[in-house]
């Protein structure tokens, strides 16, 4: 019993370390891929010893800046609500990364570790519902820093977060109606197969209508570029007007765990999460004929850095639609959610249900 | 009264999907992200210097090209002598349009210059750099072509420049030394007149022949 505890503790230090360490390492990456992206230099000034790494030290002196700012609530503010809604924020995006598998099971002699911190087997409806507490974040900033902008600014948020989720909850339906399972690690293990031993089965190729939804739908749940109407970086006035040092910073910190999570959900559900092509439990078998033997250690090391690696370029191409694309105006966000993604997300569960039973018939 | 119909262009329908629009805008961000990543990793190994990899100047340490007519802090041009060209015939005073010019003039030892200013200050937090100054001048005494363009001080004092900072425009401020040979008044002495015109080359000339000094 102590041992499952112990894993347990260090595959969810392991978790919160990745995570947030990935965070913060986030803002650099902004600021450089934004940099490069506008044919600028971006922040290289921060230095220890005069080394200045390429700027890597900002993000380490904006925290420092964050912790030591004075905290500011304003006057006639509910105190405890105010203090309260950046940690709902951060936990809620924080407990999501629980359910999801970053590599197969690890058979260390008779001890066998799920690569997940909680194996649920509704994993998808644990995440769902973490992710759509989130809006309390979000509603009790607003609703605490007694501003009237800030509520606006909540409402905003939540309207978009709620109307959002509904197409991302649609669009994984015909996910789980392809793999038949809502358990996050079989329905990961379930996209290694192949189709006649070349295109591995991977959501993108079952499903790419439902990617293509989710990923659009899981951007405007992170409120980030194209759908940051709730917050706004320096034009609209968000939610979070009325907070400032690390209370601010733990907002800032939500945006970016939020990606992470939306790559990481990405990758498990339509990029094979930890499943390397053509790798099996036992070893390489190349579709042309070729077989690599691979020891179990390997195999599972592979399949983390696969799923990491995917789950970087997956931050990477989120970093730059949020630099490519404008912002939606308001109807157009709500119009592309309620009458663009959610019936091709309901057409789309459909679809998948017909071409299901036609399979089925046949085989 | 012309009526000028302005047709709003229409989306067509490839355009109404959005995707094929959002993978132009990536193609752009992407070509300039990953062109300008092979140019500063090339620049840090020493190839393609040519090519720039960003339009950002690192300004403290890297300045600007400036253009030739471009108007910095003033300078006073000197004679062979070192001693300023300017001879005192307060025509910058009078055009300055902020009035941010004071000079105090005096006799010149050599009879063909009349004059010479023993004060020459320019106030910067007044001045305006219109450049009315250097245009005005019939002896190229002053000029606006130090390209010094830091002009940042905390007091409004330290914003008043004097003959010393006109004449070398390297000081900065403290100045706690007076190298100027020639008579002036001095900040450093509490106004009072220092130096003498003993030992200066244009100063001989007062009981000599009258020569022209360039």
């Amino acid at each position: 019993m102590m041992e499952v505890v112990l894993i347990k503790l260090v595959l969810a230090g392991i978790v919160f370390f990745a995570a947030l360490n990935l965070a913060g390492f986030h803002t650099w990456v902004e600021r450089k891929q934004s940099a490069l992206i506008q044919d600028r230099i971006g922040a290289n000034r921060a230095h220890i010893f005069g080394f200045r790494m390429l700027g890597m030290f900002h993000g380490m002196a904006d925290v420092l800046k964050m912790f030591t700012k004075e905290d500011l609530v304003p006057e006639g503010a509910d105190r405890t609500l105010h203090a309260l809604a950046p940690f709902f924020s951060v936990f809620f995006a924080l407990v999501t990364f629980a359910a999801i598998p970053f590599g197969d099971r690890l058979i260390l002699g008779d001890l066998v570790i799920e690569l997940q911190v909680a194996k649920i087997d509704a994993a998808l409806l644990y995440i769902f519902a973490m992710l759509s507490l989130g809006v309390y974040g979000v509603i009790l900033a607003g609703f605490a820093s007694r501003n009237n902008f800030a509520i606006l600014g909540g409402l905003r948020a939540t309207a978009q977060m709620i109307s959002y989720e509904i197409a991302l909850g649609i669009a994984i339906v015909g996910v789980i109606m392809v793999y038949g399972t809502m358990d996050l690690a079989e329905l990961v293990r379930a996209q290694g197969q192949t189709i006649g031993g070349w295109i591995p089965l991977w959501g993108i190729v079952t499903q790419p209508v439902a990617f293509i939804v989710f990923v659009t739908a899981a951007l405007a749940e992170t409120k980030r570029l194209p759908f940051d109407l709730p917050e706004g970086e320096s034009e609209i006035v968000g939610y979070f007007v009325e907070y400032s040092g690390m209370k601010f910073g733990m907002f800032y910190l939500t945006d970016f765990l939020e990606t992470i999570v939306v790559a990481s959900l990405s990758t498990t559900l339509f990029f094979g999460g930890w499943q390397v092509p053509y790798l099996m439990p036992d070893g390489f078998h190349f579709p042309w004929g070729g077989e690599l033997p691979v020891p179990h250690l390997v195999y599972v090391l592979l399949g983390v850095a696969s799923f990491s690696i995917k789950g970087l370029l997956f931050c990477f191409v989120f970093m730059q639609l949020r630099w490519t694309l404008p912002r939606f105006r308001y109807d157009q966000l709500m119009s592309l959610g309620w009458k663009g993604l959610f019936p091709i997300a309901v057409v789309n569960i459909v679809v998948t249900a017909v071409v299901l039973a036609f399979l089925g018939e046949a085989s | 009264m012309a009526v000028k119909v302005v047709r709003r262009p229409e989306l067509t329908f490839w355009e109404k999907l959005y995707i094929p629009q959002i993978l132009c805008g990536l193609k752009i961000t992407f070509t300039h992200f990953f062109r300008n990543l092979f140019l500063h990793i090339a620049h840090h190994l020493g190839r393609f210097k040519h090519l720039p990899a960003s339009a950002t100047i690192q300004y403290p340490e890297e300045l600007r090209p400036l253009m030739s007519r471009f108007r910095s802090r003033h300078r006073l041009t000197l004679r062979e002598d070192d001693t300023p060209r300017c001879v005192g015939c307060m025509l910058c005073e009078t055009v300055c349009p902020a009035k941010c010019i004071t000079i105090v003039p005096a006799e010149h030892p050599d009879p063909s210059v009349e004059k010479y200013p023993v004060r020459f200050d320019i106030d910067l937090g007044v001045c305006v750099y219109c450049g009315y100054c250097v245009e005005v001048c019939p002896e190229d005494a002053i000029r606006m072509d130090t390209g010094i363009l830091d002009l940042a001080a905390y007091s409004r004092e330290a914003m008043q420049l004097d003959i010393h900072e006109l004449k070398d425009p390297k000081l900065r401020k403290p100045i706690n030394d007076c190298s100027l040979k020639f008579p002036h008044q001095c900040r450093l002495a509490d106004g009072r007149m220092k130096g003498r015109w003993e030992g200066i080359e244009g100063a001989r000339t007062r009981s000599g022949s009258p020569s022209l000094s360039t």
